[in-house]
């Protein structure tokens, strides 16, 4: 195993509205400009939100979410930390964050300004999670909001957990990715139990007019794949 | 068997049989004379000796005597039927109804299953029916209502058919613990199982009773029957070294066909039966009658199928083995089996299929499709001869099976965790389960389980202050019924057949009607353009809408491009490839082969080796700019794949730059960048280090945590168990979605919890199921320090047949970065072009 970490080559390179961004194998990203890392639909909790249903998944999510959370900050050690909505499966999920993970967060936060965007799943977050709760905030150019906006405008964001499906010669993998037109950018989720919408999904469409390229997430490194090659599901 | 007398039968009955012209036979006397000392009997009889008479008879008997008109109490259930298939439940009741009217019994029967309608279902529980027929499914939702004991109560008997192929897999599991169920609430009921004659009866006798004390139920045993005279289909063209189209046999099968009244033509794959119906349809020149039958066909044109046959309209009926079992779909004469028969027992049970008449014999045909089906059709025929079975091994039976048979208990009453166990151990799958275990599932249904007790406060079942476990809620009891059952579909697709549009050409319409159904997974690895056979017809693969495959009628004249991707479903059995492996190791035997066989064989000994019926041959040589390596295990597809995954991550890790190997039923063949024989020359110890056993430590394990087998196996366990629930027809969540969350889930999981409760079934199931760990295991136990490493400078004629399906087969890895970094270089191409 160890041979093979050497060879891990974590982050890659693309250029989105003029500045350097750099896509971590996590699923974060990293905006040297403005030292902020950025991370989407983190859904803390949704594990015990399913527990509440009788679908008893294991409590580990939230956990595994936070190790891949803490890797890319203590990576990067970023300034800033913006979380681009549904950072909470559900508006109960900051009420049953147990206390390792509640401490585990706030080890990650500490010292750093700490951004939670609202997203459909968590229109409202308490005091008691730390950091600012915005709407949607600017970077620069860049607007960064939870739900996409179609439109001109330069935006990053997140909700809608896109995935690209690549089939060679009878093989299929389906990969976590962020997909962007060098203008927009769509943000995996981090969640580890958070799925995803397949990238041919029309939902995409009205986002990317002239199309995109999606970087998959793969197990060593990102690669950029032309629209061209991905599959439905 | 011992004289029963036939006064022990009542005059109705005698008269019955007289003014039917039968006699009644010597097991169904024996089975009445049982009945009445109170034992439970397993019959093992052949096709049309009377079986489902002969169980039935006690109770038509019983019934009979106690007499017609209204109890003074209200009456429970008298005999409870089980039978594997729903359609086989509705026949055996149709058969039923024949003695009982013409004898004018006071006998109510009827059937239970997924089609009865609720009000109907509610009659039965209200007033019982005398006799219920229905399938293992619908047994576990009676037991799990809360009515289940006054129901049952009165119950005598228990009528299990076609037994031999329900214990075989998980829903023999959740019958067993039904079973066990039935015994405790109605302890003077006794059992019967009918059965095809199997390898070890006394496996079934002790699944028929109560565990607690080893008993067995008793035997009775009908001898078979005529010979049946079943050869193999010899012809004088040669046959190819790999495939299994059975091409050139096709006009020898039409004219066996056109010969005799009405043929079942038995294929292994859904493929191999359209690509069967089809060739057969070139040839029909007499328009004779032949369809189609096999799973994923629309239900509506199988009823039409089915229909057909028992109206004697067809000439002959090209099907899988969703045939196999019970139903008698009239006078079959001919059964041709095409492609390699995969098992002893197998083999007989589709033979039985013809003729119906015990006393004659069955004709049957056997037909290779390459040269190696030549030897496992010889071993079959063997087999058949000194009517050798290879059925399976008893199953321990499963844990997520019993996880949701304890949530079922606690639905239908509160229960007290020891008296439960008890119950459970008295079934003979779970006679050895631990109490540990047991904690576990029990810990797995309340609160899922975990080491990290986080869930307490939502437990699906709870225990009171009175020590016993109760359902939570009506929602959860709801669950349940929606989610009970063991078979897990893989998620399938409808096929729909589109229309060009004629104003936009090129625009393809979906307009057309549904075909029927296939397996998502070989959905997506179709490409826009791609043609294939499904339904009788070539369809050109139009790509994806919404939930649908959209495809349209390839021209006339067009073949079908993807090829047969399940070369044979069923693993060839571990009996029949030890025979083959004796056949091949036995100069003498190649008499008794077909002269092209022969041929090949001394081809094969003047270039390399044949080995002994012990050994592993293992080629290795140059082809092109690669170096190939190639054993002959003998084992079967599926631990064939099983171990080349793990030979070529030994590979890796000896810098030989393994790139891919393909797999068949007989042997496998991998393909490096690297020298393999140069690297086995300077080391001598390095084909034994290359296939030890230890390769089923670490690196099984390192295999597990990725492979995609594995996850699907993993869905298997969580849908079965009710961490997740089942898909139902109509519901927006799509097959995939949920195939997604359990591979997030096992991730998770596996991490964190690596022994929880359903990684151990899930790793139960991969030693037998499709990745068939434990065959590797024994095949690496038998071939060590027995392994004959031959360096070649060309392919030697053995080989070839593996070789040759390199291309014709999918090339295995789940390394997804392989197919990432291929996808991307594509990009570049483009760039620079």
């Amino acid at each position: 195993m160890t041979a093979l970490r050497k060879n891990k080559q974590t982050t890659h390179e693309i250029a989105l509205s003029g500045q350097l961004a750099l896509l971590d194998l996590t699923g974060a990203m990293y905006l040297p400009a403005h030292d902020a890392l950025l991370v989407a639909d983190l859904h803390f909790e949704k594990g015990s939100s399913f527990a509440r249903r009788g679908m008893m998944l294991p409590p580990y999510d939230t956990r595994e979410t936070l190790l891949a959370l803490a890797d890319a900050v203590f990576r990067f050690d970023p300034k800033t930390v913006i979380a681009l909505g549904d950072s909470f499966h559900d508006i109960g999920g900051p009420d049953r964050l147990g206390d390792e993970e509640r401490a585990t967060l706030g080890d990650v936060q500490k010292g750093r300004d700490w951004i939670w965007v609202t997203g459909n799943h968590d229109r409202i977050l308490p005091d008691s999670i730390g950091g600012q709760v915005v709407e949607e905030i600017a970077l620069g150019s860049l607007t960064l909001r939870h739900e996409p906006a179609a439109g001109e405008q330069a935006e990053i964001a997140g909700h809608l957990h896109p995935v690209g499906k690549v089939v060679m010669r009878g093989r299929a993998t389906r990969r976590r990715c962020f997909l962007t037109d060098g203008s927009r950018c769509v943000m995996p989720a981090l969640g580890a139990y958070a799925g995803g919408l397949n990238a041919c999904d029309a939902a995409f469409k009205p986002l990317f007019p002239k199309g995109f390229t999606a970087h998959l997430i793969g197990t060593e490194r990102i690669f950029a794949i032309a629209k061209a090659m991905l599959c439905r599901d | 068997m011992s004289q029963v007398p036939v006064s022990l039968l009542p005059k109705t009955f005698r008269d019955w049989f007289k003014h039917r012209g039968w006699a009644p036979r010597d097991h169904q006397l024996e089975l009445l004379a049982k009945a009445g000392q109170g034992r439970s009997v397993l019959l093992v009889a052949p096709t049309g000796a009377g079986k489902t008479l002969a169980g039935f008879l006690p109770s038509l008997v019983e019934l009979a005597e106690r007499g017609g008109g209204r109890p003074k109490e209200k009456r429970g259930l008298h005999t409870l039927y089980i039978s594997p298939l729903k359609a086989l439940a509705t026949d055996i009741a149709r058969n039923l109804e024949a003695p009982v009217a013409e004898m004018d019994l006071p006998i109510r029967i009827e059937t239970r299953t997924g089609d009865t309608p609720s009000h109907k279902r509610a009659r039965q529980i209200e007033r019982p029916p005398d006799i219920l027929l229905t399938t293992p499914e619908q047994l576990a939702l009676l037991l799990a209502h809360a009515e289940a004991r006054e129901f049952f109560k009165d119950l005598r008997r228990v009528v299990l058919d076609e037994l031999h192929s329900l214990v075989t897999s998980k829903r023999g599991d959740l019958l067993s613990l039904g079973l066990a169920r039935l015994m405790t609430i109605a302890p003077q009921a006794t059992a019967v199982g009918l059965s095809a004659t199997v390898r070890k009866p006394d496996d079934l006798r002790r699944y028929l009773v109560p565990q607690r004390t080893h008993a067995l139920a008793d035997l009775v045993v009908v001898q078979g029957g005529a010979q049946p005279d079943i050869r193999m289909l010899e012809l004088d063209e040669r046959l190819p070294l790999a495939g299994h189209t059975a091409s050139l046999s096709m006009p020898a099968i039409y004219d066996l066909i056109r010969g005799h009244k009405t043929t079942l033509v038995f294929v292994n794959t859904r493929l191999q039966a359209e690509y069967t119906f089809q060739e057969l349809w070139k040839l029909n020149d007499d328009n004779l009658a032949i369809a189609l039958h096999h799973g994923s066909l629309d239900v509506s044109q199988r009823r039409r199928v089915e229909e057909a046959m028992a109206a004697g309209r067809l000439k002959a009926v090209v099907c899988t083995a969703t045939l196999d079992l019970g139903i008698d779909w009239g006078d079959v004469d001919l059964v041709v089996n095409v492609g390699a028969p995969k098992g002893a027992s197998r083999i007989m049970q589709r033979i039985g299929r013809s003729n119906h008449r015990m006393d004659e014999p069955s004709e049957a045909y056997l037909v290779p499709a390459n040269r190696f089906e030549i030897l496992e059709c010889r071993a079959a025929l063997d087999a058949v001869h000194e009517a050798a079975q290879d059925t399976p091994d008893a199953r321990i039976g499963a844990l997520d099976v019993l996880c949701q048979h304890i949530l079922g208990m606690a639905c239908a009453e509160p229960f007290k965790l020891d008296e439960l166990y008890e119950e459970i151990r008295s079934a003979s799958p779970y006679a050895d389960l631990t109490w540990e275990d047991f904690e576990a599932c029990v810990a797995f249904v309340a609160t899922g389980g975990y080491a990290l007790r986080a869930y307490e406060r939502f437990a699906k079942i709870v225990k009171g202050k009175d020590d016993l476990w109760r359902v939570r809620d009506a929602r959860i009891a709801q669950q349940y019924r929606l989610n009970v059952g063991t078979i897990v579909e893989s998620s399938m697709i409808k096929v729909r057949l589109g229309r060009t549009a004629r104003s936009r050409p090129g625009t393809v319409l979906p307009r057309g009607r549904i075909l029927g159904e296939i397996e998502e997974y070989f959905a997506e690895t179709l490409t826009p353009g791609d043609t294939f056979l499904f339904a009788g017809e070539v369809l050109r693969f139009e790509g994806i809408s919404e939930d649908e495959v959209l495809a349209t009628r390839a021209g006339s004249g067009a073949d079908p491009m993807i090829p047969s991707y399940e070369g044979g479903k069923f693993p060839l059995s571990t009996f029949l490839a030890a025979r083959v492996r004796e056949i091949l190791a036995d100069p003498f035997e190649w008499d008794r082969l077909p002269a092209q066989m022969t041929e090949w064989l001394l081809h094969q000994r003047r270039r390399s080796i044949v080995p002994g019926p012990r050994d592993l041959l293992v080629e290795t040589f140059p082809r092109g700019n690669r170096f190939y390596m190639t054993c002959f295990p003998f084992e079967g597809r599926l631990a064939h794949q099983t171990l080349g995954m793990l030979l070529t991550r030994r590979l890796e890790r000896a810098k030989l730059k393994p790139l891919g190997f393909v797999a068949n039923d007989y042997g496998i063949a991998v393909y490096a960048s690297g020298d393999i024989a140069a690297r086995a020359g300077r080391d001598p110890n390095f084909m034994d280090d290359l296939f030890s056993e230890d390769m089923l430590g670490d690196d099984l394990e390192d295999w597990l945590a990725e492979s995609s087998l594995m996850k699907r196996t993993f869905r298997q366990c969580a849908v079965i168990a009710g961490l997740i629930e089942r898909r139902f027809p109509g519901e927006k969540k799509t097959g995939r979605q949920v195939t997604i969350s359990t591979d997030l889930v096992y991730d998770v999981l596996r991490k964190h919890e690596p022994d929880h409760v359903l990684l151990r079934a899930a790793r139960a199931d991969a030693a037998t199921g499709l990745l068939d760990v434990r065959r590797l295991g024994m095949m690496l136990e038998r071939i060590r320090g027995r392994i004959i490493h031959k360096p070649l400078d060309r392919v030697s004629p053995l080989s070839v047949s593996v070789m040759l399906e390199i291309g014709r087969e999918r090339v295995y890895s789940d390394n997804a970065d392989e197919i990432l970094a291929e996808a991307e270089a594509a990009l570049l191409d483009e760039a620079l072009a």
